[in-house]
């Protein structure tokens, strides 16, 4: 079964011939604990793509995987290609790989606190980018270059900025000076790991109207990494959902939040939306915790949360749909979309409460 | 505990990479323990058993090298080395525990009292814990010989005294992470405060941190005592200490240069097991601060 | 429950968050039948808090940082009171003198018309009972060498009340955790399990207000909805007055029924949630408002350009995350 969805994911990828970057099949594991199974995703040139998932889902690792920088003991397999580029970046030398980041694919960190080097002022970490990747002319013409990247990311005061150690910074600063040493060399995939979640809202906004204008005006992919529903849509063009080290359900936004075929999607997306209550006033839940990472049941990582598991689910479920819209579920959902209307509701579970603890006190 | 495969949160990669760099063998505290082991099994045999009497002078049997009836050989008043080596095991652990004992229990108090009291307070003590932490130990010692006279008890107060201020800046620091921590918060807010709030939060998450000190200090107090006997402030002849025994072998190096070498070992020994176990323990209460991150 | 607490158990006055087809638990005490006149329960006075900044130079002072600047508000007794403020707004600093934990520059914190602000510890032991906490970080908060039991008994131990036993199960079962949970340790649960710990031990004292700071930040989407359901059905079920400190309108919004918006150590909007969420006086509400992204607006059609536009909307003094290199909230 597994066997199958990767030939028909495969040849799918084959068909595409204008993507940027194409995930293929790729197993991150531990030892024997499988961290990451069968993951796959491609990036059409200029696309902006969401990965969602809560955390533990293994999104972050993908990112990691994708771009070289796994901790030692995490073992990649699979098969990771750029276009541009000949093999599967995957089996790619360090050298080559330390090559490409930075300037074919680039990446924003959550913690821009931690993600820059405190001993160097914001301008020179903009320039040192540049001439890492032997671009960019003089020091002079760098200084220069750097000046226009931090005005480029409309950071006030650039010049003052420039010339700041990144503790004297702002978070919002900060990231906007990651953001500008992630374009530097003009990449061609962006990859973005919560970029803004450790920003305040107003800054967020920023920020995200940033990314989205930088990648679009350079005609790079965007990977936007995000546990916010919301974040994504305002963001994204298409979604990939991510549980268990998995990915299990992938759509365009508009169809994948309105319409969601996967419990778990369908959960996250009913539980996300805080005007949407019940007659009592109370969210709708998914039942349970995440189990940690390398934890999760074999066949169906979501089978132990769902509601609509059944014994068929013990085998891991085929990908069903397109490659990059469908789902890995055996009892999907149809069209009917998610009651969101602002007025109480009926819920339609039998139990208000599907939260287990709080219905034990009741009962 | 429980086993493994308990709830434990998902929080993702770094906390499987921790897990599994758990997998290698710690292998500084395994052979720090097996060390001091040795030097305690040693200590501890000589209260019951050793070859011979230590201070039993054998004037005919004077440089006897190793032999099966000596297995260290004799000293340059026949006294058999390894029953020496044994009883000296002795004085160096006691010297140890006293001096790291009376830094401890003074230490650790004083360190806590600093973090957790007001601003001006906790400067001015911190200020004069610098004052005491730049006297060296070494040169107190010296001078309470020079008054109390030499023996091992004046020089093991004296270390320990020394060693105070260590541990008084090592918990203090310890307290103020604590002090500035949430949980801490959360338990002033549930109206603890005071002796409390040290003895039931403070003390056992500075803990790791303490025993990691004092494992370092023992091993610096043990170099001490035999640093203060090699210069005769510390133990006196004739009870077996190592540093004088490395002293009295140092007179007749030119005749038995092989003498020096028991004392000398046993105290790398010591003084290594003590160093390894308390990299070994740091490792062991947190994996964050281990090398291999 | 075996109810020592003197409250009568009659439920003659619901208040604005009663609900009649709310569970009604095993022993729970009764709504708000204590006499509090008609007072606020927390009254806020004025409250002004300065941080010394670090000394950075030998010869020239630090100076100081505003984290509140002169803040009133009252919470009445059964209200739940949302504090939004984006960092540096003072709201975290704010929750702190209401409990208590630290002293204010100037001005008066009173619970149930007492001072309670500026009085030693010792002295505080009725604050202590009636007002507990919920921090942010639900692993921060447990000590992580105390057992979970202990954790939740604690604030019964520092008060001095007995028969702990029988009420650590109780409180296990109200919010939702297994019965051998106080055993384990707090890295043995995950992070909402964490956070339901920190919820019983508040809930330990049976206090008659609940300040929460920002409880669900830390959590993931699914995790929140359970805290924020279990949390108001503890709220409902045990009467309490909720203050609730977030960056998140929408979280206050969707809890509370009074919002407090701050900001730089002012609040600059207060009224019922419907007023403020709807049609939001002050310009800075109106922005914060406009910079939350939601699934639906996203959905019809608002996108990162517009969320940005209308963040700036209205803003006299420009980009928000511009200038401020010391943030009032991280100093000591």
């Amino acid at each position: 079964m597994a066997d199958q969805t990767v030939v028909t994911r495969a040849d799918d990828t084959a068909a595409a011939s204008d993507d940027r970057l194409v995930v293929d099949g790729l197993d991150v594991r531990v030892g024997l604990v499988g961290l990451l199974h069968d993951v796959g995703f491609r990036l059409g040139a200029g696309e902006r793509v969401g990965l969602i998932g809560e955390s533990g889902s293994g999104k972050s690792l993908t990112a990691l995987a994708i771009m070289g920088l796994l901790p030692d003991g995490l073992v990649a397999s699979g098969h990771v290609g750029l276009a541009g580029t000949d093999g599967n970046l995957l089996d790619a030398a360090d050298v080559r790989m330390a090559d490409l980041r930075g300037r074919r694919m680039s990446m924003v960190f959550q913690e821009p606190m931690t993600a820059l080097n405190p001993l160097m002022k914001a301008g020179d970490q903009v320039a040192e980018v540049l001439a890492i990747h032997g671009l960019g002319g003089s020091g002079r013409d760098r200084d220069r270059r750097a000046l226009e990247l931090l005005d480029a990311v409309r950071m006030h005061e650039p010049e003052l900025v420039r010339r700041r150690y990144p503790h004297q910074l702002s978070g919002g600063q900060r990231q906007r000076v990651m953001l500008a040493i992630a374009l530097a060399n003009e990449p061609d995939v962006l990859i973005c790991d919560e970029p803004t979640t450790a920003l305040d809202v107003t800054v967020q906004a920023q920020m995200l109207d940033l990314v989205v204008e930088g990648a679009r005006d350079r005609d790079a992919s965007l990977l936007f990494i995000t546990h916010d529903l919301a974040v994504v849509a305002t963001v994204c063009d298409r979604v990939l959902v991510m549980y268990g080290g998995r990915i299990v359900e992938a759509g365009p936004v508009q169809q994948l939040f309105t319409a969601p075929r996967h419990p778990y999607t369908r959960g996250l997306v009913a539980s996300s939306d805080l005007d949407a209550v019940d007659a009592a006033g109370r969210l709708p839940t998914i039942p349970g915790v995440v189990p940690a990472a390398g934890t999760f049941p074999a066949g169906c990582v979501f089978r132990t949360r769902c509601e609509r598991a059944t014994e068929a689910c013990a085998e891991p479920p085929p990908w069903t749909g397109q490659y990059d819209d469908g789902h890995a579920c055996i009892h999907p959902y149809g069209d009917e979309p998610v009651a969101r209307d602002p007025e109480p509701r009926p819920d339609p579970r039998p139990d208000p409460h599907p939260e287990p603890g709080v219905s034990e006190v009741t009962s | 505990m429980s086993a493994a495969g308990d709830v434990v949160d998902a929080t993702g990669a770094p906390v499987v990479v921790a897990d599994e760099s758990i997998g290698d063998v710690n292998w500084s505290l395994w052979i720090g323990a097996a060390l001091v082991g040795l030097v305690a099994a040693m200590a501890l045999v000589s209260f019951l058993w050793t070859p011979y009497d230590p201070y039993f002078v054998d004037v005919t049997n004077r440089f006897g090298g190793p032999s099966p009836t000596n297995l260290f050989g004799t000293d340059q008043f026949g006294r058999d080395v390894l029953s020496r080596l044994m009883v000296g095991a002795r004085t160096t652990l006691f010297v140890g525990v006293v001096s790291v004992g009376v830094a401890g229990v003074v230490g650790t108090p004083l360190g806590i009292l600093m973090g957790m009291a007001p601003g001006w307070l906790h400067r001015v003590l911190l200020r004069g814990n610098d004052l005491l932490l730049a006297f060296p130990a070494l040169l107190l010692a010296i001078m309470f010989a020079a008054v109390f006279g030499p023996s091992t008890t004046t020089a093991m107060v004296a270390i320990g005294i020394g060693t105070i201020p260590v541990f008084a800046r090592i918990a203090r620091s310890g307290t103020v992470q604590v002090m500035s921590s949430e949980y801490v918060l959360a338990a002033r807010s549930a109206g603890r405060r005071g002796v409390r709030l040290a003895v039931r939060h403070v003390v056992p998450n500075i803990a790791s941190l303490l025993l990691v000190q004092a494992s370092v200090s023992f091993a610096i107090a043990i170099l001490a005592e035999a640093a203060l006997s090699f210069l005769q402030f510390g133990t006196p002849a004739p009870i077996p200490s190592w540093g004088l025994m490395l002293f009295q072998a140092q007179s007749v190096l030119a005749v038995n240069p092989g003498l020096t070498v028991w004392p000398g070992v046993g105290i790398a020994v010591a003084v290594l097991g003590f160093n390894l176990l308390g990299d070994g323990l740091r490792d062991r209460f947190d994996p964050r601060l281990a090398g291999h991150s | 429950m075996t109810d020592a607490t003197p409250h009568p158990t009659s439920s003659e006055r619901p208040g604005p968050g009663y609900r009649a087809d709310a569970h009604t638990r095993r022993g729970v005490a009764g709504p708000r039948g204590v006499a509090l006149g008609d007072g606020p329960i927390l009254e806020v006075v004025d409250l002004v808090r300065s941080f010394r900044r670090p000394r950075t130079s030998l010869f020239r002072s630090p100076g100081a940082v505003d984290a509140l600047r002169g803040v009133s508000l009252d919470v009445h007794a059964g209200q739940r009171f949302g504090i939004v403020g984006e960092s540096g707004s003072g709201k975290s600093t704010l929750l702190r003198l209401m409990a208590a934990l630290d002293r204010p520059t100037s001005g008066t914190v009173s619970f149930r018309g007492r001072t309670v602000s500026g009085v030693p510890e010792r002295r505080l032991g009725f604050l202590r009972d009636d007002l507990q906490v919920v921090f942010q970080d639900p692993m921060g908060s447990l000590d992580p060498r105390m057992r979970v039991a202990d954790i939740i008994t604690e604030p019964l131990v520092a008060q001095g009340h007995g028969d702990r036993e029988a009420r650590l199960a109780e409180l296990l079962d109200a919010v939702g955790l297994a019965k051998d949970a106080g055993r384990r340790w707090p890295h043995q649960f995950s992070g909402g399990q964490r956070q339901r710990i920190a919820i019983a031990r508040a809930l330990s004292t049976r206090p008659k207000v609940l300040l929460a700071d920002e409880p669900v930040s830390a959590l993931d989407v699914s995790v929140r909805a359970q805290i924020l359901n279990l949390l108001a059905d503890l709220v409902d079920a045990y009467d309490l007055t909720l203050v609730f400190v977030s960056h998140d309108l929408t979280v206050v919004r969707h809890l509370c029924d009074t919002i407090a918006v701050m900001r730089a150590g002012e609040v600059v909007e207060t009224g019922p949630t419907a007023d403020v969420a709807e049609d939001p006086q002050h310009p800075y509400t109106r922005q914060l408002l406009g910079a939350v992204p939601t699934l639906q607006g996203a959905l019809a059609g608002r996108d990162a350009a517009t969320l940005a536009r209308r963040a700036r909307a209205e803003s006299s003094d420009g980009d928000p995350s511009h200038g401020t290199t010391v943030e009032p909230e991280e100093a000591p």
